[in-house]
């Protein structure tokens, strides 16, 4: 883990990144996914047709990424391979590339790298077109949850490829915990008042959610991402009782660091790659996730509907989910490959890397995460009556205001 | 040709401004115009489109919590960094201008200028340094035998960053104004037996009035339309009108209220900027 590196998080105006900084997709955390969308909602690109084999590559690939996702270090690999050469356009936040992605990446971009709370958001708006996965034969041996997950395969389409994903784990203080804390409630505690701190990140309801989904079964709440109004409600009132006891909701990854790194804060809601720079770092710190589960993301590369340069994004596809790849980036920023043969490569780059990232965990693992993805209206259980992100984001303005 | 234009100066006058003038009526004007009427709108929360049917609804949630609040915060601490600059500027102002030697007022005037060299986020990052727990701050107080005040990320660290960072803002209008105020008047006030204070009051404050108008505009409306700073430093109960309007676009697709509070810092300017006209501030800018 000592060569996960920080990514430059201070430098860049954009990388205000609002807590979504790093992250990525979701899925229900089901080993199926793909199912039938919500009802009432198509995907307007659903029947765009889809190429049957790679022609020619284009020379240029337009890349809408997360900070360091296209570093030198896997994309060079690349450009010599293919002739495509990469362009890369960092996004601080989902929201921004929402923005950039708009009407369908206007002519000029390819693919983007967008996580789970902004899937769904793209594949409806139309922004994002199907593509033929046996074009990208790496999928297969992706874990079985990745493969076709609801956040980036709807009907049976698939409008891209998973890349790689991370829970959203406790991470606390040493000194102040000599026994791990197993449970959520452990952030919403009055004894840790001043001491807490969560992502500033409007998803973060979802956390709650998730929360209570154990603690208060009689809500009924199922899927953290698809809330009721009266699942949704009690959801934000736990948030609102947090709220006096937070010290700081982190906007930038590099400000739960530091707010560790200081003991600012002892107690919070975190990243891994987070842990392992304050490992680095000798605080004293570490992480789990409790016995309620955790959120996590997942990133896909998704398809622009207007992209310009396919052969070079299918090849791009093809070279991104391949082990190789997937290793050198998981390794680079701390993060867990979706393709599974990753893993004796990770250990060949870190040692030990492979299972500090779990990127060999059994699947019971995996099962405790429930992925981002994008909130709406409509449930996937054929209701209508969930609350969409607009309103997760006005909720968590009064949250936070 | 040439003849024609001489003569007719008015339309000498409408060619060579048509050009900058279209452009700011095209480019400025109407996008503003095309955003002030999105707030009209409404979003459709299954297809998560904008529904163009004219109501008031974004305005009246504008009054609805937590909004006051965090208008309230971010004019509250707009005008309480004014103040600021302002106490701060005079004597430094009064220095530069009418004490300090050349040479001196030199080394003063690049001191000030400096800092705007630097990259904003370089110095919001160098207070965060110092103001976190454990930071310079800290560890001189404690230093002292004081406690430590751990003020990182919290709004009085946002106070003293921003008045910070828009300070050369409010100096160089002040000391603009100084330095026009001519010897004379401070003689004929001092042989008429009026001491430092009373000249300070009557004849230094009242001519340097339209220069702390015309910098209380920079540092007023630089902080009333900051949004990165509340990020950087701000603590838990830090929002500013600009981090609701970043949250509510992209990802969530809400323009419509984005746009409604995109209204409020603009009628606010427009209140301070007529208040500021009357002071004669346009005059030292």
């Amino acid at each position: 883990m000592r060569r996960f590196r920080t990514t430059g998080v201070a430098a860049s105006a954009l990388l205000l990144a609002v807590a979504v900084a790093a992250c990525g997709s979701s899925s229900s955390g089901s080993s199926s996914g793909g199912g039938g969308g919500p009802s009432g909602l198509t995907a307007p690109t659903a029947d765009l047709p889809v190429p049957t084999s790679i022609g020619t590559g284009e020379g240029q690939l337009n890349l809408i990424a997360w900070e360091g996702y296209t570093q030198p270090l896997w994309v060079k690999p690349f450009e010599q391979k293919t002739g495509c050469q990469v362009r890369a356009k960092y996004a601080g936040s989902s929201s921004e590339m929402v923005s950039l992605l708009a009407d369908g990446g206007g002519g000029q971009y390819d693919m983007v790298s967008a996580s789970g709370d902004a899937d769904l958001r793209l594949i409806y708006a139309g922004d994002v077109r199907p593509i033929n996965p046996d074009l990208v034969p790496q999928i297969k041996n992706f874990h079985s949850f990745l493969q076709a997950p609801a956040f980036n395969t709807i009907d049976g389409k698939h409008y891209g490829t998973s890349l790689q994903f991370g829970p959203n784990v406790l991470l606390y203080n040493t000194d102040d915990f000599s026994t791990a804390p197993t449970s959520w409630s452990t952030i919403y505690d009055k004894k840790y008042s001043g001491k807490i701190s969560v992502p500033d990140n409007p998803i973060q309801i979802a956390d709650a959610a998730l929360y209570l989904s154990k603690t208060q079964p009689d809500l009924g709440i199922t899927d953290p991402y698809e809330l009721t109004q009266p699942q949704f409600d009690a959801s934000v009132n736990l948030l609102k009782q947090q709220q006096p006891l937070v010290k700081k909701y982190w906007g930038l990854a590099s400000q739960e660091v530091s707010l560790f790194k200081t003991g600012s804060a002892t107690i919070g809601a975190a990243w891994p790659y987070q842990t392992s720079l304050l490992l680095d770092a000798k605080a004293p710190v570490a992480d789990t996730i409790p016995k309620e589960g955790a959120t996590g993301w997942a990133d896909s590369w998704l398809m622009a509907t207007k992209a310009p340069h396919t052969n070079c994004a299918y090849m791009w596809m093809d070279y991104i989910t391949s082990p190789k790849a997937q290793a050198l980036q998981a390794t680079w920023y701390g993060e867990t490959p979706a393709n599974k043969l990753a893993c004796p490569i990770m250990d060949k780059l870190v040692k030990g890397s492979c299972s500090v990232l779990h990127a060999n965990a059994p699947q019971a693992y995996y099962d405790t995460i429930k992925f981002w993805k994008t909130p709406l209206a409509q449930c996937g259980n054929g209701q209508n009556n969930c609350v969409p992100y607009s309103k997760w984001t006005t909720a968590w303005t009064t949250i936070t205001g | 040709m040439n003849n024609a234009l001489w003569r007719r100066a008015w339309l000498r006058a409408t060619l060579t401004l048509s050009p900058p003038l279209a452009w700011f009526l095209v480019v400025y004007l109407a996008s503003l115009v095309v955003m002030l009427v999105t707030a009209f709108w409404t979003l459709n929360d299954f297809t998560n489109q904008l529904v163009q049917s004219w109501n008031l609804q974004n305005f009246r949630d504008l009054f609805s919590e937590p909004y006051p609040h965090i208008i309230g915060r971010t004019v509250g601490l707009a005008a309480l960094v004014t103040v600021t600059d302002i106490v701060i500027a005079l004597p430094f102002a009064y220095y530069m201008a009418r004490v300090a030697t050349p040479r001196t007022r030199n080394l003063l005037f690049a001191a000030v200028l400096l800092p705007l060299w630097a990259s904003y986020l370089a110095r919001v990052y160098a207070w965060i340094v110092i103001l976190q727990k454990g930071g310079t701050l800290d560890w001189s107080f404690s230093k002292l035998g004081l406690g430590a005040p751990d003020i990182g990320y919290s709004n009085t660290a946002l106070w003293i960053v921003f008045s910070y960072i828009w300070l050369p803002y409010m100096i160089i209008p002040v000391f603009g104004a100084m330095e026009r105020i001519p010897n004379s008047l401070l003689e004929a006030s001092a042989d008429l037996g009026a001491r430092g204070a009373r000249t300070t009051w009557r004849v230094i404050l009242p001519l340097v009035l339209p220069g702390i108008a015309a910098g209380s505009i920079f540092t007023f409306s630089l902080t009333l339309g900051d949004f990165i700073t509340p990020v950087l430093v701000g603590g838990a109960r830090s929002k500013f009108i600009g981090n609701v309007i970043y949250d509510n676009i992209g990802l969530a697709g809400n323009l419509p209220f984005a746009a409604a509070l995109a209204v409020v810092p603009i009628v606010i300017m427009i209140v301070y900027l007529s208040g500021a006209r009357l002071l004669g501030a346009f005059r030292e800018l």
